[in-house]
């Protein structure tokens, strides 16, 4: 599945396992959250990321984080927009500075809230056109909120630089 | 690309864009003429489209296009409604809709022309972000904000900050289901709080500045709920930390399996108000609260972008208007129902009804509002509010000019003085536009208003609210209608339920349903019929609303079903 930073494709190292497909013993993986003991049970060093389930409340990875390089959240249709507060809070409330994926059926129209909510990939659903999403990435100037990212304010509201 | 037309230094009673606002919207029309662009070369489907359109409120109806507008606060300049005409007559069959959430509605677009309508119409500053999806929409307001004397703050600052905050906000545009905020600085409730998502209650902290009593969980819809109050006193500097954390856990917890119970209101029902605001309060408590503070800076920064009126009435304004009401009749009848008291001596807001006899309520002519935009000019600094009611206002009037505007709104077919009376009655498009309807709306409006028409009759009557939707919906509102009509279908046949006790503000209650729906022709001379018995029943100068509370349903429902 290709994957997207910064509006550009780049190569994925990691491997995504499901529920029942052998744990490699090295190599970075991501579990999913019932596995995630399992992960954390290879030698210290070797990546891991976990992937959730968009009910998944973010306070049960507080302390399994620091030893995470990667969480997944996902989109189970582009209209559910749970995911957007996971990221927010993984990076406001946990401090998480991994790396923060997108994957499901995110659309290339939602590509700067993902950014400003804190993801720093997505995993192009099957079909997309990385075009789109590159022109997505450098489409907007101007946001109202602050964000994740840490913008440059603008004169004298909440504007942002984008 | 249309003209640029010169911005007035700074308008009255709305937020001056700026530069960088200007390239905000820029940005978004050219996305949005991309979009069409392709879905007009079939390479995005409908379904592609659909969500992407909905962010620029653009809507599929029963027969075309429906385009809604953003009236941010309810508040435009007299620049945006004369674009607002040209639109009508270029783009639309020569009229637009005004509605109870104050936007505007055009019934009859063309795709291919939406990306330069929003061209135009981000020309003056407007825009149609966030009038559909699952967002957050309009923030609504009072329509006499700012001039009310009976008000406390003007809210339409803090309305502007919550506008700025929500637009497009990354982590809020895809919630379960659509999100209205509304907001007062007057005790009187005009705006509905607590049929809202959010109602917020704006009024003076002890240090001079502001401070908000917070209700939450308001609705209509299928499942009508009068909001909890959530809590008072919420300051200023966490307005917008506190709104993150209210909508956060909504955003995190609200239903998605069913849209009909995806609300705020079912959420707040489901933890329970004490459940609810536990979640609320921890997620306050763990946000970086620096990062989320409004500081008086900017809000000071935000208010200094309104202009305001140069308030100055001559000593004598208020004799000569007592002068003119005596002398004129029909022009102290319309004084009496269409105005409201002005904190200023000297100044009046008045109301201007787009309820005629027989009309359809909420629509004006692009010849109506090009009249509206010039007499705004000539007597109101330029400023016009669209109601909740569906009617405008113009809010900062001389007292000794009333009677000038009155004579230019007469000539133009726009001073019914019906309102808060029997003819000012809210209905949704229903049958004739809307694909989920039931039941035609308009029509049983237009019966009632032709019915009711007499204006000494309808003053007579006094204060009673209307509200019509054609199916469960209620956008129509039915459910806080002193007297409801929901429109039912009953194999294939318009028929109509009445409910009764209905209100939307301090005192806000769900109306009660009546007895079995009415048909079509026999729903008028009910409700005739019902307002008979009141009129028999009332005593001293009750309103309807209160006759109902003190005697409850009975004998309006014997007075309804009486078969004669
Ligand atoms: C084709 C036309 C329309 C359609 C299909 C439509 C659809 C709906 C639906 C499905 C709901 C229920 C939402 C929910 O509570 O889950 C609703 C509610 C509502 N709509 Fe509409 N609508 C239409 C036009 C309008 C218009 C023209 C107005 C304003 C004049 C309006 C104002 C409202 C309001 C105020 C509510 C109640 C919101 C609440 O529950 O607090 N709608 N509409
Ligand atoms: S109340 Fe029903 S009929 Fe009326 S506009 Fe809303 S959805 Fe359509």
């Amino acid at each position: 599945m290709p994957l997207l930073e910064d509006g550009q494709l780049v190569p994925d190292t990691w491997t995504t396992l499901d529920a029942d497909s052998p744990l490699p013993a090295t190599g970075p993986v991501i579990v999913p959250l019932s596995r995630l003991e399992e992960g954390l049970a290879r030698a210290p060093g070797e990546k891991l990321g976990v992937a959730l389930a968009p009910d998944t409340e973010i306070d049960t990875l507080r302390t399994a984080l620091p030893r995470l390089s990667l969480v997944a959240v996902t989109f189970p249709i582009f209209r559910d927009g749970r995911a957007f507060s996971q990221a927010r809070a993984l990076r406001e409330h946990l401090h998480f500075t991994g790396e923060i994926r997108a994957t499901g059926k995110p659309l290339p129209d939602q590509y700067e809230f993902l950014l400003r909510c804190g993801v720093s990939t997505v995993a192009l659903p099957a079909g997309s056109d990385p075009e789109i999403w590159a022109r997505a990435h450098t489409r907007f100037r101007i946001a109202y909120q602050p964000s994740v990212r840490g913008e440059r304010a603008e004169g004298f509201t909440m504007r942002r630089v984008l | 690309m249309p003209d640029t037309i010169p911005a007035p230094a700074l308008p009255v009673g709305h937020y001056g864009y700026d530069q960088v606002d200007r390239a905000f919207l820029a940005d978004r029309v050219e996305q949005f003429r991309d979009q069409v662009a392709r879905r007009i070369a079939g390479t995005l489907s409908e379904d592609e489209f659909k969500p992407l359109r909905l962010m620029n409120g653009l809507y599929l109806q029963l027969h075309a296009y429906m385009l809604r507008i953003a009236v941010p606060y309810g508040v435009l300049d007299s620049r945006q409604m004369r674009e607002l005409a040209h639109i009508a007559r270029t783009y639309d069959r020569d009229y637009g809709h005004f509605t109870t959430r104050q936007n505007l509605q055009f019934n009859w677009i063309r795709l291919e022309d939406t990306p330069d309508i929003l061209a135009r119409l981000a020309a003056v500053d407007m825009h149609a972000i966030q009038t559909s999806g699952n967002c957050i929409r309009n923030v609504t307001c009072d329509q006499f904000a700012g001039a009310a004397q009976d008000e406390l703050v003007d809210p339409r600052v803090h309305a502007e900050i919550l506008r700025q905050w929500s637009t497009l906000h990354p982590e809020f545009t895809f919630l379960p289901r659509k999100f209205k905020i509304a907001i007062s600085g007057s005790p009187n409730d005009r705006v509905a709080a607590r049929f809202h998502d959010i109602g917020l209650v704006a009024k003076p902290a002890p240090d001079g500045g502001t401070q908000f009593d917070v209700f939450v969980g308001g609705g209509m819809g299928r499942t009508p709920i009068v909001g909890v109050h959530l809590r008072d006193d919420l300051p200023e500097e966490d307005l917008l930390a506190y709104l993150e954390a209210m909508v956060r856990v909504y955003n995190e917890y609200g239903r998605r399996d069913n849209i009909y119970k995806a609300r705020i209101k079912i959420l707040v029902q489901a933890l329970g108000t004490e459940g609810y605001r536990q979640k609320v309060d921890a997620e306050f408590a763990s946000m970086n609260r620096a990062r989320y503070r409004l500081p008086p800076e900017t809000v000071a920064a935000i208010r200094a972008r309104f202009g305001t009126p140069d308030l100055n009435a001559p000593d004598d304004a208020a004799a000569r208007l007592d002068r003119a009401r005596r002398a004129d009749p029909a022009f102290d009848r319309w004084v009496r129902t269409n105005t409201h008291p002005h904190r200023a001596p000297g100044y009046i807001s008045a109301v201007i009804s787009l309820k005629p006899a027989g009309g359809i309520p909420g629509d004006a002519t692009s010849a109506q509002m090009d009249t509206v935009a010039d007499l705004a000019d000539r007597y109101a600094f330029g400023e016009i509010r669209v109601t909740h009611m569906q009617n405008l206002v113009l809010g900062h009037v001389r007292q000794d000019e009333l009677h000038a505007l009155w004579q230019a709104l007469r000539a133009a077919d726009l001073a019914s003085a019906n309102i808060g009376l029997i003819g000012d009655i809210i209905a949704c498009p229903g049958l004739d536009y809307c694909a989920l309807a039931n039941a035609r709306s308009i029509p049983i409006a237009q019966k009632l208003g032709a019915r009711f028409a007499s204006p000494e009759l309808q003053e007579t009557i006094g204060p009673i609210e209307i509200k019509i939707s054609g199916c469960i919906n209620a956008c129509g509102h039915h459910h806080a209608g002193h007297i409801g009509i929901l429109g039912v279908d009953k194999k294939g046949e318009e028929f109509f339920q009445l409910t009764l006790g209905g209100s939307p503000g301090s005192d806000a209650s769900v109306g009660q349903i009546l007895g079995p729906a009415l048909p079509e022709d026999a729903t008028v001379d009910a409700i005739a019929r019902l307002v008979d018995a009141y009129l028999v029943h009332r005593t001293g100068g009750e309103r309807f609303l209160d006759t109902y509370r003190r005697l409850g349903a009975a004998l309006f429902k014997d007075a309804v079903y009486a078969t004669a």
